[in-house]
């Protein structure tokens, strides 16, 4: 319990480094917590961030009219990292928290490990037991204490341009396309560069968009990469790392990328000007092709299963533990949370379901995606689904460190160095920032 | 008689007293607020931080610090990244600077003449001041743009191949000027305008008179008339330019506006005290870069004023050595 002096002294050291971030805090301000009042009415706010889809698809609208006396309140942040820093200095300051705060996967150790107190437990609550087992591991505390509910998961498959895939000379049928690269990445790289010798089509057009993506890919399908079992770091000496390193740094070499950062400027005009052929798509970034690429090139994109399962993102949701109207707060995200709401959100943009009951729902497997040329998505990724490994080691780091790894790798795409120096670097980087 | 003779003398003493006071301490009263508000939000945060920078503390857990001395700051001076950020802020201010004060006195110098319309002209130079640095920013770095950018698109009709601008040093620093000049030449220039305007007609007139073309008369009695101005701006760009943050963060986005680019091609030291202390949490080191740079504006500053007075010296024959 922290006194009523320390609490000051949070506050103080808090409105210290706020002034510190000068301008980026600044836009931090704004109504924080809901409230109960004397007639039965309760707002409860939220902090979101990207498109978790429970507002974009009506969800919070539609909760709101079966519950008359709940006014919702969601703040959205485009960007989950803009988002998380703001969430920290709130945290750390004790003020400013929503009554529910999103948290992405790669921030849950840290935040399970660190902050835990900060949450309310919803580990006990009842009826949250149809999630598969390894998404509520992934937000559990060292004391069992779970601080989140999940919505969705990120298993990944490959989306790629059926129009230039035959303008190289390859199959277009996805099962075949599936076959090229099946069990192995490095098989993907290898279409690549027959993709790159044999494209005749004028235009240039690049094999993928970015190695990060391929990199990221690769990691992900494993139960430990960056950190080991007992939260030690093991980057520096991991096979799996390493292996994914060095296939991306080929793919990087032998120009098989459009040198593009995603979810940056220059990604998005490349989808729509058709720029790269393929990208490792997790199934959130579906909904974010379609509307990017536009109309114009429906039903030219297809999507076929990746070389091994791989879970890259998903997000939860949280109740922080300040919250004034706590209890409305948790039936909130149990709602959500709940089967049939991601079955909604599924079929509505394509974020993929952390809940065993809809994965198994006719809602989900026999979902098809019309843009992406009728594609099975509900078979395809609850198939990448099942191969995701279910003892997957988070650590409190996981994001930094992937970041730094995506620029380590762009060293090499974008500024010729060599792969020695670029992973030199990136050793010497996260050192300094995981401390 | 004796009471009537002191109660005037008693209330003109009072009123004496007051009025001293009036004299002595009104104009203290009167800054009061300032130095209130200074002392709150400037000063208390200066020490504050500097407390910050000799100890170690993560921002996650802002109570708990351990000390650790002067290790934040000789921990800075050992690294590679520190003097990258230094250097890389020291270029972008120098390629921003100098060609902003050269175009706001050019400009400045013809808003001077006679224009038909030369209200709109002054009100259209300081519309870019009035932007806000993300709206300017978002908008160059979609100019600047790689693939589908319009600079890119305007070069390419010469046969320029596309430029990588944000991958690259010297094009990303070029960019990231580019921002900042176009935002802040018009400001400069209204200021020196303002100057303009209060050098002394008949100073050109008697110019006019011995034969000074018009350039000469701006070398020899514009620019010397607004000097008290020219060096304001000096100063006032120089703080701008060791501050630089919101344009490479923004023309950076994501990761890679916040390490100033995947090599730090681009980082500067507002950047690198916002990667040290938001990213990788280490607030006592973010503190210590806060105040090199603080230290270092300090520097800077003294040095101009030591330059100035060594050239106004040199100039002035009276307080010349020869």
């Amino acid at each position: 319990m922290p006194t009523a002096r320390t609490r000051f002294r949070t506050r103080v050291a808090a409105a210290t480094a706020a002034a510190l971030s000068l301008a980026l805090v600044a836009g931090c301000g704004g109504d924080s917590t809901g409230a109960a009042s004397k007639d039965g009415k309760v707002t409860i706010t939220m902090g979101l961030f990207g498109v978790m889809g429970l507002k974009e698809t009506g969800l919070l609208e539609k909760y709101m009219k079966e519950n008359p006396n709940v006014t919702i309140k969601a703040d959205i942040a485009a960007d989950e990292q803009t988002y998380y820093g703001a969430l920290q200095t709130r945290l750390a300051a004790g003020s400013g928290l929503k009554d529910i705060q999103g948290i992405e996967v790669n921030r849950a150790r840290e935040l399970a490990d660190t902050l835990a107190p900060r949450f309310v437990d919803l580990g006990e609550e009842e009826g949250t037991d149809h999630f598969l087992p390894w998404k509520a591991g992934q937000v559990t505390s060292k004391d069992g204490k779970v601080i989140g509910l999940g919505t969705d998961i990120g298993p990944m498959a490959v989306c790629y341009r059926k129009d230039m895939f035959e303008k190289a000379g390859l199959p277009t049928d996805r099962e075949k396309v599936a076959e090229l690269w099946k069990g192995d990445w490095k098989k993907y790289v290898e279409v690549g560069k027959d993709f790159k010798k044999n494209y005749e089509g004028g235009k240039k057009v690049a094999y993928m968009d970015s190695s990060t993506g391929l990199f990221n890919a690769q990691i992900y399908g494993n139960s430990e990469y960056f950190y080991g079992k007992d939260g030690e770091l093991v980057y520096r000496d991991s096979p799996v790392v390493k292996e994914a390193w060095d296939t991306a740094v080929d793919a990087a070499q032998s120009g098989l990328t459009a040198e593009l950062r995603q979810f940056q400027d220059g990604w998005d005009p490349g989808l729509s000007n058709s720029t790269f052929a393929t990208t490792v798509c997790p199934a959130w970034m579906l909904a974010h092709i379609s509307e990017k690429a536009g109309e114009a090139n429906k039903g030219k994109w297809d999507v076929a299963e990746a070389p091994k399962g791989a879970n890259w993102g998903g997000s939860f949701l949280g109740v922080m533990e300040t919250s004034p109207v706590k209890e409305e707060a948790v039936k909130l995200v149990k709602w959500l949370t709940a089967p049939e709401q991601q079955e909604h959100v599924f079929a509505e943009i394509g974020n993929f379901p952390s809940s065993r009951t809809a994965l198994e729902s006719d809602t989900v497997k026999n979902a098809k995606s019309a843009y992406f040329s009728d594609a099975p998505i509900g078979e395809i990724f609850g198939k990448a689904a099942a191969e995701i490994p279910g003892d997957q080691v988070l650590g409190p780091k996981d994001g930094t460190i992937k970041d730094t790894f995506s620029q380590g790798l762009q060293l090499v795409e974008s500024q010729g160095k060599s792969p020695a120096e670029a992973w030199r670097t990136t050793d010497e980087r996260i050192r300094k920032a995981v401390g | 008689m004796a009471t009537s003779a002191l109660a005037p003398a008693g209330r003109q003493s009072r009123r004496a007293l007051l009025h001293r006071l009036d004299l002595k301490a009104a104009p203290y009263a009167y800054v009061a607020p300032f130095f209130v508000v200074f002392a709150a939000f400037s000063f208390y945060p200066l020490v504050h931080t500097s407390w910050i920078s000799l100890n170690e503390v993560n921002l996650l857990t802002l109570d708990d610090k351990t000390w650790v001395g002067l290790d934040n700051y000789t921990a800075l001076l050992k690294d590679a990244q520190f003097w990258n950020a230094l250097a890389n802020t020291f270029t972008i201010g120098v390629i921003s600077t100098v060609p902003q004060l050269l175009m706001a006195l050019g400009l400045a110098h013809l808003l001077n003449y006679k224009l038909r319309g030369s209200l709109f002209f002054r009100v259209a130079s300081i519309t870019p001041y009035a932007t806000s640095i993300g709206a300017a920013a978002l908008v160059f770095t979609m100019l600047f743009e790689r693939d589908f950018g319009m600079i890119n698109w305007f070069l390419g009709i010469f046969g320029v191949e596309n430029i990588d601008w944000e991958a690259q040093k010297w094009p990303a620093q070029l960019a990231i000027s580019s921002i900042v000049v176009w935002r802040w030449t018009g400001y400069n220039a209204l200021l020196y305008l303002a100057a303009m305007q209060a050098v002394p007609k008949d100073l050109y007139e008697a110019a006019a008179i011995d034969g000074a073309s018009r350039w000469q008369q701006f070398t020899k009695v514009t620019v010397p008339g607004i000097r008290a101005t020219v060096v304001f701006t000096v100063v006032l760009s120089t703080i701008g330019a060791t501050q630089l943050f919101g344009e490479p963060l923004i023309f950076g986005k994501g990761p890679n506006g916040v390490s100033g680019g995947a090599d730090n091609q681009y980082q500067t030291l507002g950047l690198l005290l916002y990667q040290e202390g938001w990213r990788n949490f280490r607030m006592g080191q973010a503190a210590a870069v806060a105040w090199a740079m603080f230290l270092l504006l300090v520097l800077i500053l003294v040095l101009q004023r030591v330059l100035a007075s060594l050239a106004s010296r040199a100039s002035s024959p009276q307080g010349g050595r020869r």
